[in-house]
């Protein structure tokens, strides 16, 4: 019954590749760039996985927890390898070698012939041999098919363990708490992550992560997992004490799946392993193996940049080429639960002679650590928690021997008087690798500039540098800046061709030179009359220094016209009326003035993502007296035509809700009236949720809020639309008055620095030192700008006018609400049809014939109001 | 073609709103009025108010500003450039503003109007 699949295609070479995890995927994207290579080699590539889907990002699974999708952790496609020619098959399990015919044979009985085998199988997650752990609910976490499996058994439960506190532990017990389970860890040893970590890490570590709900259970061995009491299982440790769980997720370390060479008498390991050389040759010359499943020099490498490296060096000995294997660094920097990890080298300081530096902050829970020689000459490891800025420049010193500076310790010790520079890249030799997990060094990233690079995304596209974990962004940013400087290329940022200057140095110029109009700005700093761009963002400047009327006459033509004309310009021209609906809280009187309003009017009336209520198809003329009415009644204007805070959306609290833990909605009308009227380089929201359950969805927000017990956590930079970006976790268990201080802070820096409609999401991404960097703006005041920052804002919460009311005061801004200065008439073009019971702006074709219908009819008539034109529906 | 009877006028020069806009009707026909001053002049210009990629009636509530030496008015729908002094649409050769004669006589506004 097995079928021999003949894939012989003339005298191109045949590789089979029997698994495609990250190593196998980076293997067979070698193998592609051979091919597509102008040199007459050809390749014919057959790629068996034994899962049902191909290659997708394992270092990044923890995010299908917060909602990443199985085919966005993908890391080719179907049409990838068809486009390249790659054959494959997914569900194919093979569970035979030939070495003799040199084929495989998968579990449907499939039958390959090859003349090179790559085996790329990975590992298996180790579950402790512990009585009971074969039950329903006892999982591991290594496949998105395990992670289906946590998702579905996490909805019927509410406490999960995982036991196993190494790296991917910690990993797994941060997507049991992203699902929304108390979580507790449980390890054998007296630490968490004893193998990158040493004990004065372990600790810090162990505190950071309780501090986040999770609880950490060291020194335990579990004996059996038996019926439980209050929840589904009880696991009973050596030591006599019980646990409670629902569900256990195993993740005690891995192990290499190295079983079909094993069947088939390929060199294994004492402790497993499949023995390679650093060709990634196995003991069979046409047999190689690469990733989690080799053993090199008697050790597994459980990271995916060695993994790549074999994968290079097993591509490069079947085309001919000299890549080898020379074993890996195993230093990682990684974000576990938002902590902040990071290990080089010896971190245990076992080497002979060996020294360390150590520094902790307990209030701020950092610790670092760094291990150097007997001379003092050279890092030979460190472990940094809590904070790992300094990460990039220890393992350069580290990786390329660079010599220490005379106090050694200058370089954990915190930025202040005696700290040491980062090292600069200029001081990097070339050959200091930059990208780990693609092998992209400093002489790449010089020789690709040379072949005609000439930007960040040039260099990222080009030498794939940054684009595997990430984690060498900063770094590759610096040294892609510094060969620009050296270059004399200068990067430009002017806003337009009327200003040479940012908007940030727009801020500056206005604010220190005391500038407060256009005309002078132009006349000191700029050219020509302005434009769509330089004009509104000089009146946001002004606005947010100055606080002016908008419509001053030395401002009203520098506005938009949303902001001229105080409301959204529709398609037709007509404009939509939102007034303030503070924290989405209204009572019935004022939504029967809506109401009113709109059946008055005859406005289309819908409910905003903002918790408030827009009223569409006002004429510029009806405009003042429409606010007239509102204002009347106690409104105020929205700002949902300026680039300004919008809305404060909130749930309904602990007045109402039965699990609310705060008063979400006042203070949500508190924060809308503080910051109402900021004017900002684009639109801001906020939201706050009265408890974990985020009814707000605070986290979408540019600022989000979410009651705990003690207080309020702040979240900054989030965004929903075009580009979604879960806001970061600021601060945690605030007061109130240190919240609206953090506030203050954070937006009137951003207010400063941001660029030309950047939404605070894309600002966080562009700040140099990111969200470590604003906290320590905000929170330690680094630049001294927080008192600075708070009385700005201070002044604009003090100066706030509520802009429809002053306009309609003003018989000269009334003025400007005339549809002509010579007469009363309306605008003709303007024509409605009825849908769904209400206006809508009548298409080209209606508005045809209903101007014809018009013209038709006696002249008499004139036209009065808003037409209605329902006889063409 | 022009004699100076055809001046008709449509609004005081105080209706006119520093570099900004307003519209006046004339025979039917929307006419977008802008006033430009800088520090040395000052020039009124009047164009077609229908916004031709727009199609609404709303050119005069766009901003003004420079292109290069052109003055131009800009769309407020959707940012399209036309200079002022040609009508001509500074994103799409092919579309043009109607141009509209103006002047200043004894504080009033006068336009001729165009076929």
């Amino acid at each position: 019954m097995s079928n021999l699949i003949n894939l012989h295609n003339g005298n191109n070479m045949r590789i089979v590749v029997v698994g495609n995890g990250m190593v196998g995927h980076h293997f067979v994207d070698q193998l592609i760039q051979e091919n597509s290579a102008d040199n007459g080699t050809q390749l014919d590539v057959l790629v068996l996985s034994a899962e049902p889907r191909l290659a997708y990002d394992r270092v990044h699974l923890s995010e299908y927890f917060s909602g990443k999708t199985p085919e966005e952790l993908a890391l080719t496609t179907p049409e990838y390898y068809q486009e390249h020619n790659i054959k494959f098959a997914v569900n194919a399990k093979v569970i035979n070698i030939n070495k003799l015919a040199k084929s495989v044979t998968t579990e449907a009985g499939d039958v390959f012939e090859y003349d090179k085998l790559v085996l790329s199988t990975g590992s298996y997650p180790f579950v402790p041999p512990i009585p009971g752990n074969h039950q329903p609910h006892c999982l591991v976490y290594r496949t998105i098919e395990d992670l289906e499996e946590i998702s579905a058994s996490s909805a019927v439960s509410k406490v999960g363990v995982v036991v196993g506190g190494g790296l991917l532990g910690l990993e797994a017990a941060n997507a049991l708490k992203e699902a929304g389970l108390q979580t507790h860890v449980v390890e054998f040893a007296p630490q968490l992550m004893a193998v990158q970590v040493d004990n004065g890490g372990g600790r810090v570590l162990r505190s950071k992560i309780e501090a986040l709900g999770v609880q950490v259970h060291t020194q335990k061995a579990t004996q059996s997992i038996e019926a439980g009491e209050t929840c589904r299982y009880k696991m009973c440790f050596a030591d006599g004490e019980v646990l409670e769980t629902d569900m256990i997720l195993f993740s005690a370390g891995i192990r290499p799946q190295d079983a079909l060479a094993r069947d088939f008498d390929i060199a294994i390991g004492q402790r497993g392993g499949i023995v390679v050389n650093d060709q990634c040759l196995t003991s069979d010359p046409d047999i190689y193996a690469i990733g989690e499943c080799a053993l090199w020099n008697n050790f597994i490498f459980g990271l995916v940049a060695p993994g790549y490296t074999m994968a290079r060096a097993a591509a490069s000995h079947i085309i001919g080429g000299d890549v080898t294997f020379q074993g890996a660094d195993m230093s990682t920097k990684l974000k576990l639960m938002g902590v902040e990890v990071g290990s080089i080298g010896d971190a245990h300081a076992k080497t002979e002679g060996a020294l360390c530096y150590t520094y902790e902050n307990q209030p701020l829970e950092v610790y670092k650590k760094i291990v150097v020689d007997s001379d003092q000459k050279k890092l030979l490891g460190a472990v940094l928690i809590g904070d790992t800025s300094d990460y990039d420049t220890l393992l350069q010193y580290a990786l390329n021997d660079i010599e220490l500076p005379e106090h050694p310790e200058s370089l954990i010790l915190p930025a202040g008087a005696d700290a040491a520079p980062a090292l600069g890249a200029d001081a990097l030799p070339d050959t200091a690798t930059i990208c780990s997990c693609h092998n992209v060094s400093k002489g790449d990233i010089i020789e690709a500039f040379d072949t005609g690079s000439c930007n960040l995304a040039d260099i990222k596209s080009c030498t794939k540098a940054s684009t595997g974990c990430g984690g060498c962004a900063a770094l590759l940013k610096t040294v892609v800046d510094s060969e620009l400087t050296k270059r004399g290329v200068e990067v430009k940022k002017d806003i337009c061709e009327h200003f040479a200057y940012s908007r940030q140095e727009m801020f500056h110029l206005v604010k220190v030179g005391s500038i407060k109009t256009f005309d002078e700005l132009v006349d000191k700093h700029g050219k020509g009359l302005g434009c769509e761009i330089c004009k509104p963002v000089t009146a946001s400047i002004f606005a947010s220094v100055w606080n002016d009327f908008v419509l001053k006459p030395d401002h009203v033509s520098l506005q938009d016209t949303n902001d001229t004309y105080l409301g959204n310009m529709q398609k037709d021209g007509t404009y939509s009326v939102i007034p303030r609906i503070a924290g989405g809280e209204i009572t019935p009187e004022k939504l029967i003035v809506l109401g009113q309003v709109a059946k008055d009017y005859k406005l289309y009336t819908k409910i905003t993502g903002g918790q408030r209520i827009d009223l569409f198809g006002a004429r510029v003329d009806q405009l003042p007296a429409i606010w007239q009415t509102l204002i009347d009644a106690g409104f105020e204007t929205g700002h949902a035509y300026a680039k300004a805070l919008r809305t404060v959306k909130s749930c309904v609290g602990n007045t109402w809700c039965r699990f609310g833990v705060q008063d979400s909605v006042g203070q949500a009308i508190e924060l809308e009236n503080r910051y109402k009227g900021l004017r900002a380089p684009h639109k801001i929201k906020f939201a706050v949720s009265g408890c974990t359950r985020e009814c707000a969805e605070a986290q979408s927000k540019d600022i989000g809020i979410i009651a705990t017990e003690n207080g309020w956590n702040l979240y900054v930079c989030g965004n929903g639309g075009m580009k979604p970006r879960h806001g970061d976790l600021f601060a945690t268990d605030l007061d109130t008055e240190t919240l609206v201080k953090y506030i203050d802070r954070v937006l009137m820096f951003y207010v400063r620095t941001g660029d030309r409609l950047q939404r605070t999401s894309v600002w966080m991404e562009n700040l140099e030192g990111g969200l470590e960097y604003l906290q320590k703006v905000v929170i330690e005041d680094s630049l001294g700008l927080g008192e600075e920052l708070e009385a700005q804002m201070q002044n604009v919460v003090d100066t706030y006018q509520c802009e429809w009311k002053t306009a309609i005061e003003n018989e000269q801004s009334r003025k400007r609400f005339r549809q002509f200065v010579n007469s009363e008439e309306s605008d003709m073009n303007i024509v409605f049809v009825e849908e769904r019971e209400q206006i809508r702006p009548a298409t080209e074709l209606e508005k045809e014939l209903f101007i014809k219908s018009k013209s038709s009819q006696s002249h008499s008539s004139e036209p009065k109001d808003t037409e209605l034109a329902t006889e063409l529906v | 073609m022009s004699t100076p009877n055809n001046w008709i006028t449509v609004c005081s020069e105080t209706d006119l709103v520093t570099n900004s806009g307003v519209c006046a009707l004339l025979n039917k026909q929307q006419i977008a009025l802008f006033k430009i001053k800088s520090a040395n002049d000052e020039q009124i210009f009047a164009v077609s108010n229908w916004d031709p990629i727009g199609k609404a009636n709303v050119l005069y509530r766009g901003l003004l500003g420079s292109v290069q030496n052109a003055k131009v008015i800009i769309s407020p729908l959707y940012k399209q450039r036309y200079c002022l002094e040609s009508g001509q649409c500074l994103d799409d050769d092919a579309i043009k503003l109607i141009v509209y004669p103006v002047r200043i006589e004894q504080n009033q506004v006068q336009l001729q109007l165009v076929d």
